[in-house]
């Protein structure tokens, strides 16, 4: 009975609908309180941007000149391998950030998740979380507001590793000297939300 | 689950390194309900992948390595699709299941040309059989693989292939 062989073979399955598994899933997970790290994508004037939460705040803002798996992957081994794509816990996140870029924001109200930070970056960070909208400060000044005031270098590589950019407006920390410094996203990307804030000119 | 202080990691990181779940899905879920389709009907598959993929969520920081994390899912998976053919089997309307002549069950694939009851027979077979069965011609895989997903060697996938056909064989010749 070769003929019993083909129709095994033969099955045509149902396909899988992607998004309603995930939507299903995710709803499950979060009532299970597993979903501990969330994330989704957006579309923003600096490009696609992935925000990623856990149940205490942003964690992760991440521009697209990063690689996604490398930023999904340090989440899974840093935060929690419990991660999942859900974009409805992300939504005040993307709302407020949507706002920010359409210049109706000038402060997020979102609770941070500083998991990815260590040592004298959180301190440098947290000062830098506390520079208002459309102000700029220097790398010596958060040094210093983080109590090591000739720390500067290590102030620039804290703010280079920021791991909530915007959000933690590290784009708002110039060079002593006037010029822009340095931006992991990317100089430009830096430009324009320094002319967002009204600091360069457009 | 440290609290240093009110910013402390929740996770301590381990030497594990396992992959972000949302990657195990991306990758598995396709597979792993063609699998469960084939194994309990079109129906009950969507259910099932779900209960495997929560179950595996739940247990997933808990590995102890990130190795064969696919043969981990199957075998969550399978244990998921026997405890729903158990359930199936319970259920009044279904005793046909565990005997001979195969009624329209719900979970019937309308596909099936000659109802002769070959998947409700296929549901029917000894868990391990059914697996082997159904990695083999559903899922087109070769003995070495259906081993290394069922965490046996190949000899016994083709044991339990083997046997399922024969079991299938006689069933629907005496049927």
């Amino acid at each position: 009975m070769p003929d019993m062989e083909q129709r095994l073979s033969g099955a045509p399955l149902p396909k899988l609908d992607g998004e309603r598994l995930m939507s299903e899933l995710g709803r499950r997970a979060q009532e299970a309180g597993l979903a501990d790290v969330a994330y989704a994508s957006m579309d923003s004037p600096v490009g696609e941007l992935l925000v990623a939460v856990t149940e205490r705040g942003v964690v992760r803002v991440a521009f697209s000149s990063e690689v996604t798996d490398e930023v999904l992957a340090e989440l899974a081994q840093r935060v929690s391998p419990r991660l999942l794509r859900l974009p409805e816990r992300t939504d005040t996140v993307r709302r407020e950030l949507d706002e920010y870029f359409e210049g109706k924001r000038h402060g997020f109200d979102l609770p941070l998740d500083w998991s990815l930070v260590r040592g004298f970056a959180r301190g440098v960070l947290h000062a830098t979380a506390r520079v208002p909208f459309g102000q700029t400060t220097t790398y010596r000044q958060m040094a210093e507001a983080a109590g090591s005031p000739r720390a500067s270098r290590a102030a620039g590589n804290a703010l280079g590793s920021n791991p909530i950019p915007i959000v933690v407006p590290c784009h708002r920390v110039l060079h002593s000297g006037g010029g822009l410094g340095g931006y992991a996203g990317g100089l430009e990307r830096k430009r324009t939300l320094l002319t967002l804030e009204g600091v360069l000119g457009g | 689950m440290r609290r240093s202080h009110g910013n402390g990691p929740r996770h301590v990181s381990s030497a594990v390194t396992l992959p972000p779940f949302q990657l195990l899905v991306d990758r598995h879920a396709g597979e792993l309900h063609r699998f469960l389709a084939a194994s309990i009907g079109p129906d009950l598959a969507e259910d099932c992948l779900q209960d495997t993929l929560i179950s595996a969520l739940r247990a997933y920081p808990r590995l102890r390595h990130g190795q064969n994390l696919r043969a981990w899912l199957y075998t969550i998976a399978h244990n998921k699709a026997t405890d729903a053919v158990r359930r199936m089997a319970r259920r009044p309307a279904s005793v046909e299941l565990d005997g001979m002549p195969p009624g329209r069950e719900p979970s019937h694939p309308a596909h099936e040309p000659a109802d002769d009851g070959l998947w409700l027979r296929v549901r029917a077979l000894p868990g391990r059989q059914r697996a082997a069965v159904v990695h083999r011609f559903v899922m087109d895989l070769d003995y070495r693989a259906i081993g290394e997903l069922m965490g046996t060697t190949e000899e016994a996938a083709r044991q339990n292939v083997s046997a399922g056909l024969k079991r299938l064989r006689k069933e629907l010749t005496d049927a």
